[in-house]
């Protein structure tokens, strides 16, 4: 069983590298963002400062979902998600390697490149490592929140323009933990209660992400 | 090659009904596929031949009727039988040894080893080549490998000829013939003759 997890796991990690999907892209759109909005805000140093990491964490949140509605898509339209399905590996288990295999190529390298960005938007030394493990252990939860909404529009062949409909709501606590504490060097409040909370997000996010996009997998036409 | 035995098994469907967007495609559809048969699944264009594979894969469900699989210890129909569609679930930027590990490793039961399966369906020498380079009739003799890299005992086959030469359509006879040999059963939707002397014929529609 677990030979399966990791022939998907792998899979979908060679997949990424060598066919370019939506890893790089989505790092590309997340520069393209970040380095964009100070342009636009004008040298106001002291706004861009205070709004720095919720541009950062709202880049993050887009990017991850470009290229989401990918996820299952690619493999319906192949056939490779009817194998999937006819393997002895329980679904649930399926979509969480592929998942996390998301996860590894988009969110994973956004919360590596965001340290870097940071200096873009003014972001206090103090600030990085807030920043950093905010989106380390808050972008999981938009992966598996993703790869529920993508199972739904799986054999929808526009639905890429639902699913951001599906997924933005579902993703809002996740923004207002990860910015509240990447933001929480500058104002009163601790670090650690939203750190807990967004860890609890993904947890909840892999558990009730996973067993649905499974049930909406199973469906029959 | 050694020769696989499968535990004896049948497989029976009564009374399948499909409706599909409100139109009636076929009705009252029944069968009986034991171990060592072979059906060809005969019909028009558009009678629901691929609609009755996707119902036994349980892809589809079915209006009326039922589906039911007795002798291998309540294994699913789905993770007993093989499914070769039109799609044929090979990703283009994998190599053909890469994509028939992925199969292996995930529905289990291993078989052949890819680069035997490979030579198998005479194509040895394409392992390291990305399915993408491949013409229509080599992928699909790779989507036909993954028959060989792990062993279940029912072959769902749609249109399984297509795109495939004279040479190759008598090597596909032959695996079909060491198949039911040793106990499995094929389904298989077809215009052709499948090449195999004691296949029964189902024809759907009119």
């Amino acid at each position: 069983m677990s030979r399966a997890f990791l022939a998907i796991l792998k899979r979908d990690l060679a997949l990424a590298v060598r066919a370019g999907g939506g890893g790089e892209l989505a790092l590309v759109f997340f520069l393209t963002v970040v380095i964009l909005i100070p342009f636009a805000l004008g040298p106001d140093l002291n706004l861009l400062s205070r709004i720095g990491p919720a541009i950062l964490w709202l880049g993050a949140l887009l990017a991850t979902l470009i290229g989401l509605d990918r996820l299952f898509q690619a493999d319906e339209e192949d056939g490779s998600l009817d194998l999937i399905r006819s393997a002895p590996l329980p679904l649930e288990f399926a979509v969480f390697a592929k998942a996390l295999a998301h996860w590894l190529t988009t969110g994973l390298p956004l919360t590596l490149a965001a340290p870097v960005l940071g200096l873009l938007v003014a972001l206090p030394g103090e600030g990085v490592l807030p920043l950093a493990a905010s989106l380390a252990l808050g972008t999981p939860a938009l992966s598996f929140i993703g790869a529920a909404a993508a199972a739904l529009t799986a054999s929808l062949r526009r639905g890429g323009l639902i699913l951001p409909i599906l997924v933005a709501p579902l993703c809002v606590p996740v923004l207002i933990f990860g910015v509240s504490a990447s933001s929480a060097v500058r104002g009163p409040m601790s670090l650690q209660s939203p750190l807990l909370i967004l860890a609890a997000l993904s947890l909840m996010a892999a558990a009730v992400g996973c067993i649905a996009a499974a049930a909406a997998l199973r469906q029959p036409d | 090659m050694t020769q696989i035995r499968y535990q004896t098994f049948a497989l029976t469907a009564e009374g399948l009904v499909c409706r599909r967007g409100g139109r009636a495609i076929f009705d009252g559809v029944g069968f009986r596929l034991a171990s060592g048969d072979a059906i060809a699944l005969t019909g028009r264009n558009g009678a629901g031949k691929s609609s009755l594979i996707a119902m036994l894969c349980g892809r589809l469900r079915p209006e009326a009727g039922a589906i039911r699989l007795d002798g291998l210890d309540d294994m699913p129909l789905a993770e007993a039988a093989h499914l070769i569609g039109h799609r044929d679930g090979l990703k283009t930027a994998l190599t053909a040894t890469e994509n028939l590990r992925f199969a292996q490793d995930l529905l289990g039961a291993p078989g052949l080893g890819p680069a035997e399966a490979l030579a198998a369906v005479g194509l040895p020498h394409v392992g390291a080549l990305p399915v993408g380079y491949l013409s229509a009739g080599q992928r699909r003799r790779v989507a036909l490998a993954r028959l060989l890299v792990s062993s279940r005992p029912i072959w769902l086959l749609d249109e399984p000829f297509a795109a495939l030469d004279t040479g190759s359509q008598a090597m596909l006879s032959g695996l079909m013939r060491a198949h039911l040999t040793g106990g499995g059963a094929i389904l298989a939707a077809t215009h052709g003759p499948l090449g195999l002397d004691d296949a029964r014929e189902l024809r759907i529609g009119p």
